[in-house]
């Protein structure tokens, strides 16, 4: 049995990284500072899924998520990795 | 006033107090437990001694010199005469006593494990790490240690230690004293303290058993004087008296060698009070009680819960400038308006800051003095007291108010008493949306209640059994700036919850609106002139005339409320009560409402037009003509429906439900067919006959039939019912035009009132088998399980009585749970997003400015502007334009 890919399910939202030249450019998009940002654990299955990807992934990373919005179609939202260990 | 940020903390030290810290911070040693003489001055080293500080006006604190509020109180001691135990700490004395040799005083870990863990420790900062991963480390070390039975370093035989609760810690059965407790902990070594998450500087682990018990400042814990000249102190001092009185016995005892079991009783008893005066609550023990039978208010008492400090006083607080009184209908005030009783203005003040342009006008209003009335003995603003620069408050009398008036001057401040036009906060609790608190200008009127108009009692969600609401005077320009252009009623008639009005016409409006529009009545010039007197308007209606009489159309005389240039069209919820075809289905001239500038050609006005929640018509006034245009509108809306009814009047009767006798049988035969049904049903049950539904047991597959027989019969005697009471009947009128009831509630008078059931299912609970004795064990037929086939009008029988109330009774304990579920999951959201904010840029931000979402909603549609939630009404706005284009 192949591993099981948590981002092909339908109720995961597209999880994509940001390459590291386009961080500079997302968060003068946003006009925020990076820690400002939401943070995902970096034990989240879905990074975990993008590490597999990409390689390890390392403190700081921005993923963008692409998700299904009930009022806007769909809404884009970025996370910072982050180092802590959510419970 | 100082504004900023004056002082910030850097950081904050928690530690235990240490008993020589708290004999530092004491001035006195308590000694005796008596707080006064006789003659009611504080006894020296007694509970109230006034090194601790002064309660009594004229005594000064012998510790500060300061007097009654100058004195800030300070600490006393009472030194126990044997160690107890503190209740808060007793986890962690047990970890202590577990994880460390009962010899040696060392942790149970080998040197290796000391080693490492020291190294492990050593990368978090005791005082800056976060406390949550030091404690998980900590609990992860001391519970290895704990685990091991014979020491490592001095090879000890350990024994398991018992916590017997709340207090007594057993080894081996045999108690062990708190004395014992203190000299082991004082064995543990400083090194070995890092292990537990201790700071050895600030918190040693023998402090956790208490040798000195420090006495809160007098301030804490005043004695109150009751009317009859009696003492009553606070219970944190009774607390106190009990610790000092037993701790003496126990001294005295032990110096005086008594036996040891009197002494383990005394020491035990002191045990328990000290327990209780930190939390009289405490598992395992009965709580302290007054002499009442009232149980003590101790420290955690104190802090904890509702009406704790932090919730109670911290959180909440009790205001100035408010009033709080029955509330009552008054449908000649505008939605924007509140009557307040002339009693609550005169004790309600606006502060006015005097100045040169002002001044003349106050020292008019001051010399009026605190009761004015005008020529015609009706309420005039006065003045309860001014205020000089220095802040001292001089009290405004009708014999001093001229001579004070004269010594106002610009600067000063003068507290005036509501006036006609003030703006106020009107708040109903429990404030469970934005609309519960409002504002109001003020009308002035005789009377007891604070009164408003009844299309405002939606939003508060008030009815006037008995209600009361709260006032709110605003004290500041500002303040009222903000009220006036944001809070004002008008500006809150969209709600944010489903982008549509929440402010409407309810009941009577409704019914009126629709006796003055369905099938276009005639009104003779008479009747139309007294019912458009209740309304500002000049002229009346084109009138029509027949016969030559004139007379006016009910749609026109609606017209006239309308604001010119209105234009839209919707169906009115005629049909969606009624059972199959409606009668109107295919008639415009009542389903379908058009307006067409401002004119109402056809149609009929419902809830649907302008009740709370659907308001057609209230919706499209407020996009197109704003918040002051819409409130004028169901101003004079409300005013007209009274002008009608009261007119016309409007009631009903248990006559209204009189159906025809053949009606009447057809009913019966229904009901009986129906239990027929029913039986037959059970019948083939019982065979082993039934096809059990798809994923369903065939119980379930015959409860479900049989409802929906039960369910059919209801409906069938409801048609039946129904199609003799016509839209000349009250309660169908009604119930059809949304006012109030359904046409359920009217076939359950006249038809049947049917089945009767509980979460969903029919009546099965009670006895053994059955519902009541009255039935067979086993009988599962219609009656025994709470059909019920009479109607309210025929009235029910004992047993369909009793079934009523069973199915009745859910309904009263589901709402109970539910608000109090409900009242919970609101307030935990509350706190959770009180600080959130919406930028500029629509983003949502915390305090500390990071991002909770980047889009408010995720598409940025504030939905109090919405349609619905949607952006645009489209259709509308085609409909719209297409008429201007017309033009």
């Amino acid at each position: 049995m192949g591993k099981l890919n948590v981002l092909r399910h339908e109720l995961v939202p597209e999880h994509h990284l940001v390459k590291k030249e386009d961080e500079d450019k997302v968060l003068k998009e946003l006009n925020i500072a990076k820690d400002l940002l939401p943070k995902i654990s970096r034990n989240d299955p879905a990074v975990k899924a993008l590490e597999d990807i990409h390689g390890p992934l390392e403190e700081g990373r921005i993923i963008r998520i692409v998700r299904k919005s009930p009022t806007a179609g769909f809404s884009i939202y970025y996370r910072a990795i982050s180092g802590e260990i959510f419970k | 006033m100082t504004t900023g940020i004056s002082k910030r903390i850097y950081r904050i030290q928690f530690g235990l107090l240490a008993p020589e810290e708290v004999r530092k911070m004491s001035q006195v040693k308590v000694i005796t437990a008596d707080t006064y003489d006789d003659d009611g001055y504080p006894i020296e080293r007694g509970l109230m001694d006034l090194h601790m500080g002064v309660i009594e006006p004229g005594l000064k604190c012998t510790t500060c010199g300061g007097k009654v509020d100058e004195c800030p109180g300070h600490f006393g001691h009472i030194e126990l005469a044997m160690p107890v135990v503190h209740v808060g700490f007793i986890k962690e004395v047990k970890t202590f006593l577990d994880s460390t040799c009962k010899s040696c005083g060392r942790i149970k870990l080998t040197d290796d494990e000391i080693k490492t863990y020291r190294e492990r420790m050593s990368a978090y900062n005791l005082s800056s790490s976060d406390p949550e991963v030091i404690g998980i480390m900590s609990k992860k070390m001391t519970d290895e240690a704990g685990q091991r039975m014979v020491c490592p370093h001095c090879d000890t035989q350990q024994s398991k230690i018992i916590l017997d609760k709340p207090t007594t810690f057993r080894e081996e059965g045999i108690k062990v004293t708190p004395k014992e407790i203190r000299e082991r902990l004082e064995r543990i070594p400083d090194d070995d303290l890092v292990f537990f998450g201790f700071n050895h500087e600030v918190a040693r682990p023998e402090w956790m058993i208490l040798t000195v018990l420090p006495v809160p400042p007098i301030n804490v814990r005043p004695s109150i004087t009751l009317e009859t000249g009696e003492r009553s102190e606070d219970d944190l001092t009774h607390k106190l008296v009990d610790i000092i009185r037993i701790s003496q016995r126990l001294r005295e005892s032990r110096d005086n060698g008594s036996p040891q079991l009197i002494i383990e009783d005394l020491w035990d008893l002191l045990q328990f009070h000290v327990t209780t005066y930190f939390d009289n609550q405490t598992a395992g023990i009965p709580p302290a009680r007054h002499r009442s039978g009232r149980a003590l208010k101790t420290l955690v008492q104190r802090l904890k819960g509702k009406e704790g400090r932090f919730r109670s006083n911290l959180s909440g607080k009790r205001v100035n400038f408010s009033a709080r009184t029955v509330i009552s209908p008054e449908p000649f005030l505008s939605i924007n308006e509140v009557g307040v009783p002339e009693k609550a203005a005169r004790e309600l003040t606006v502060p006015v800051i005097v100045n040169i342009f002002n001044l003349d006008s106050v020292r008019e209003l001051v010399a009026r003095g605190p009761e004015p009335r005008d020529e015609f003995d009706k309420y005039l603003a006065g003045v309860n007291y001014i205020i000089r620069p220095d802040g001292r408050r001089v009290k405004i009398s009708t014999q001093n108010a001229a001579e004070n008036a004269e010594r106002v001057e610009v600067g000063w401040t003068v507290e005036r008493q509501l006036n006609e036009g003030d703006i106020v906060l009107f708040n109903r609790q429990p404030s469970l949306h934005r609309m519960s608190m409002m504002g109001h200008t003020v009308r002035i009127l005789s009377g007891q209640t604070f009164r408003f108009n009844l299309a405002v009692c939606t939003p508060y969600n008030a009815d006037f059994d008995g209600d009361e609401m709260n006032l709110h005077i605003l004290q500041k320009e500002e303040a009222r700036a903000e009220a006036r252009i944001i809070m004002k009623v008008q500006e809150q008639i969209m709600s944010p919850r489903f982008g549509g009005p929440i402010i409407g016409g309810i009941h009577d409006h409704i019914t009126s609106m629709f006796l003055l529009t369905h099938g276009n009545p005639r009104f003779t010039e008479e009747e139309t002139i007294h019912i458009m007197s209740y309304i500002d308007v000049d002229s009346l209606p084109e009138p029509h005339s027949e016969n030559g009489r004139k007379y006016y159309h009910g749609r026109d005389i609606f017209s006239t409320i309308l604001p010119d240039g209105l234009n839209t069209k919707f169906s009115s919820k005629l049909c969606s009560g009624a059972k199959e075809k409606c009668e109107y289905e295919d008639d415009p001239a009542d389903k379908e409402v058009f307006i067409v500038d401002g004119k109402m050609r056809h149609g009929t006005i419902d809830e649907s037009a302008i009740g709370p929640f659907s308001g057609e018509i209230i919706n499209k006034i407020y996009r197109k003509y704003g918040a002051v245009e819409t409130s004028r509108f169901i101003d004079r809306m409300t005013r007209l429906a009274v002008g009608l009814i009261s007119l016309r009047g409007f009631t009903t009767g248990i006559m209204d439900y009189d159906i025809p006798e053949n009606a009447v049988s057809r009913i019966e035969e229904i009901s009986l067919d129906a239990i027929d049904r029913i039986n037959k049903l059970i019948d083939t049950y019982k065979k082993g006959q039934l096809q059990p539904a798809p994923g369903r047991s065939v119980e379930e597959t015959l409860e479900i039939e049989i409802l929906s027989v039960t369910g059919i019969a209801r409906d069938e005697s409801g048609k039946i019912a129904s199609s003799y009471l016509g839209l000349s009947n009250p309660s169908v009128i009604m119930a059809r035009s949304g006012a109030r009831a359904k046409m359920l509630n009217i076939s359950e008078v006249a038809g049947m009132v049917g089945q009767q059931s509980v979460r969903g299912g029919r009546l099965n609970r009670g006895f053994y088998g059955r519902t009541l004795p009255h039935f067979q064990i086993g009988d599962i037929g219609a009656e025994a399980r709470g059909f019920v086939k009479s109607s309210y009008k025929s009235g029910l029988n004992p047993l369909e009585y009793f079934m009523h109330s069973i199915g009745g009774r859910e309904g009263l304990v589901d709402t109970a749970v539910r608000t109090s579920r409900s009242g919970y999951m609101q307030r935990r959201l509350i706190n959770a997003f009180e600080d959130l904010k919406v930028d500029e840029k629509k983003q949502v931000q915390d305090t500390v400015g990071a991002v909770i979402q980047f889009k408010y909603g995720e598409d940025g549609v504030d939905p109090t502007r919405s349609e619905n939630g949607e952006t645009v009404d489209v259709d509308y706005l085609a409909f719209d334009t297409e008429l201007e284009v017309e033009e």
